[in-house]
């Protein structure tokens, strides 16, 4: 198990207090000027050496996505976002940061800001967040009042200011480009690339936006070293990760452990275990909604990180483990899933649009098995016309969840359509019965 | 100079009070100088919170005279994300998180206990104007589902009997606790932590790097600050 002392949040629990001197004692902004000092060329390096990737759901290299920014200033100011518009189901590890470690996201946004030469950072909290907007407000308030920030940051000469922009509920706005129209003032409706924000992002600017957990990380690894990240985990899926466990758990939690830790360990060690043991496991959602399930069969192996996910064709995503264990009705727990992707999605692409309220409607029928047995490749065929046709990846992760589904489930998919035209009553709520008898 | 013009908004009786007046100009300096419609969420909450949770069109049209925005694009701000309500709306907002995260937890028990204990159905008020439910998509508290939202406030961990008491108290115009229902801390697994037994011993700093973190007088004492432009 990873060391307490390789932990980079060590409060994430609140077990000790959030403020600014409690945060010292914790060794949150010790030596940040010297961080500075090693300039931006400096600071970029030693993310690139750490091979630290984005923690938001892609998984792209952070360093480079720094080293994007132009070099050369054409006058026009240059924004940080830091994205903590968490609300991918499942993903509850933002919040932690939030609410429990303010100071160590603030320190991150000023390193990480010099490093892309920002003048100023806007946090956008998803709007729900109202008690953990207030106290990273209030962590914004001492950090200017103790020099951390804002003119002469740190006694560094350099200048930096610190926002933090509610947003309204709209999952959408976690896709970059949507933040930066919501937080123009407008719809969050993604914007088509080119131009990349590192071009042309926030009012014009060129701008970066980056995940809460990528740049509250990114202090430590510039404090310990390159090495010290990079000696974590496994090659190219290095560090450690802060994993939210939730269903069907003993002790659903969020933990910080090292990446690539085989699933099991990580539910047993940390959740207490799958309700009623490791055999009644039915299927496990390993990284947020948006990426395909995964039968027990893989769950037994699987490593979580980023590339062990690709290989069995699902995704670390936002490591957010969502366990279902054999009471479950997974047609039903994919068609609820189904309901939050219309429900977010923006209406601006026509496949996205149409596409999810057709998805989940046919998933509502599945559910029941009221539905012919041709239907389940039809259904097939549209999350593949949905995918990769849309501006931005919401109509993506609205065909993934289905896709998965039917690559491990379509036994269970085709049972119910028979049973149903058998007995002429819906499937769900006799199976869902009898596989609780069973499970009992 | 005004590329385009538009009609002036029609802000009836509406007006910020005084402090919500102070909150929004204090929003808008988050903002580059021109780029005040960035502000337009903060007020619309304002506005929301002064209007008894709800934005009127007058509300939404005297934001956009305050920020010199068409009153058409505030409309599609107000009406595109979820948490603005454009209809009258109950003292408490319950909003029940849905989706399969607290599904699998229970979620649609609550929705169960909230019709039969209100006796409303979802996104009705009760006749009293106390109450309004809603079910919503996740609410991000996954680890501590289900979780219900009531105002600005999680109430997490809960079973019906648990939200049945938290409802009770509040028709009983009693003050109820937010967060864990069973006294969890935070998302902590129950029963304690299994990680961070001992809060670990600080990384030595390197030589070369040791560069002392900037001097601090006394501790900063952070009074009550509500979120920057935000209305407590």
């Amino acid at each position: 198990m990873l060391r307490d002392q390789d932990r980079v949040f060590t409060n994430l629990y609140g077990q000790d207090d959030w403020r600014l001197r409690a945060a010292l004692g914790r060794g949150v902004w010790d030596g940040t000027k010297g961080m500075i000092a090693l300039g931006r060329d400096g600071i970029v390096q030693v993310i690139k050496d750490s091979e630290l990737r984005g923690r938001g759901g892609a998984g792209f290299p952070a360093g480079l996505k720094w080293s994007f920014m132009p070099k050369e200033s054409d006058g026009r100011p240059r924004y940080l976002i830091v994205n903590a518009d968490e609300s991918e189901p499942g993903t509850c590890k933002d919040r932690e940061i939030l609410r429990n470690d303010p100071h160590r996201l603030l320190e991150g946004c000023l390193v990480a800001g010099f490093a892309m030469g920002a003048s100023a950072c806007y946090i956008y909290v998803r709007g729900e967040f109202y008690r953990e907007a207030e106290r990273l407000s209030q962590a914004i308030e001492e950090a200017y009042e103790a020099g951390l920030i804002g003119k002469d940051a740190c006694k560094s000469g350099y200048d930096y200011d610190i926002h933090v922009h509610r947003g309204a509920g709209a999952y959408i706005c976690g896709e970059e480009t949507a933040l930066l129209e919501s937080l123009e003032g407008k719809k969050g409706q993604p914007r088509l690339k080119p131009p990349f924000p590192a071009a042309m992002g926030l009012y014009g600017c060129p701008s970066t936006i980056n995940n809460v957990e990528t740049i509250a990380v990114a202090p430590e690894i510039l404090r310990r070293g390159a090495a010290w990240w990079a000696g974590l985990g496994r090659p190219k899926n290095t560090g450690t990760k802060i994993f939210s466990l939730s269903g069907h758990v003993e002790r659903p939690c969020t933990v910080e452990a090292v990446m690539g830790i085989p699933l099991k360990e990580l539910i047993e060690t940390h959740a207490g275990g799958v309700r009623g043991g490791w055999d009644n496991l039915l299927a496990v959602i390993p990284g947020g909604s948006s990426v395909p399930l995964l039968p027990k069969s893989i769950c037994d192996s699987v490593l979580m990180d980023f590339d062990s996910l690709r290989e069995v064709k699902s995704g670390l995503g936002t490591a957010a483990v969502i366990v279902m264990d054999k009471s479950t009705d997974v047609v039903a727990a994919i068609a609820n899933l189904s309901h939050f992707y219309m429900h977010e999605s923006c209406g601006q692409c026509t496949p996205c649009r149409e596409g999810t309220g057709w998805m989940w409607r046919v998933m509502t029928r599945m559910v029941e098995g009221r539905a012919g047995v041709a239907e389940i490749d039809s259904l097939l065929d549209v999350t593949y016309q949905v995918e990769g046709h849309t501006i931005c990846a919401l109509g993506d992760a609205a065909a993934w969840p289905i896709q998965g589904l039917i690559r491990h489930f379509r036994p269970e998919l085709e049972r119910r359509i028979i049973d149903y035209k058998t007995s002429g009553a819906p499937a769900g709520a006799s199976q869902a019965g009898a596989s609780q008898a069973a499970a009992e | 100079m005004k590329v385009t013009s538009y009609r002036a908004g029609e802000a009836g009786d509406f007006a910020f009070t005084e402090d919500n007046a102070k909150r929004a100009a204090a929003a808008v300096t988050h903002y580059p100088e021109g780029r005040q419609a960035s502000a337009v969420m903060a007020l619309l909450d304002l506005a929301q919170r002064q209007n008894d949770g709800w934005l009127s069109p007058e509300a939404i049209e005297y934001v956009a005279n305050t920020l010199e925005m068409a009153p058409i694009r505030v409309y599609e701000v107000a009406s595109f994300y979820s948490m603005y309500n454009t209809k009258p709306v109950g003292r408490h907002l319950v909003q029940v998180c849905r989706t399969t995260p607290c599904w699998l937890r229970g979620a649609a028990g609550l929705t169960d206990t909230c019709r039969d204990q209100l006796g409303i159905g979802l996104g009705e008020t009760t006749g009293d104007g106390q109450f309004t439910l809603v079910e919503v998509e996740c609410l991000g508290a996954c680890a501590n589902a289900p979780v219900v939202q009531i105002g600005d406030d999680y109430y997490e961990d809960l079973s019906p009997e648990r939200l049945s008491a938290l409802l009770g108290d509040l028709k009983a115009g009693k003050e109820i606790a937010a967060g864990s229902q069973t006294g969890r801390q935070s998302s902590m697994p129950d029963g304690g932590a299994v990680t961070l037994t001992e809060l670990p011993e600080r990384a030595p700093a390197e030589p070369g790097r040791a560069v002392p973190g900037p001097e601090f007088g006394d501790p900063v004492s952070p009074g009550p600050v509500s979120p920057s432009g935000e209305g407590a």
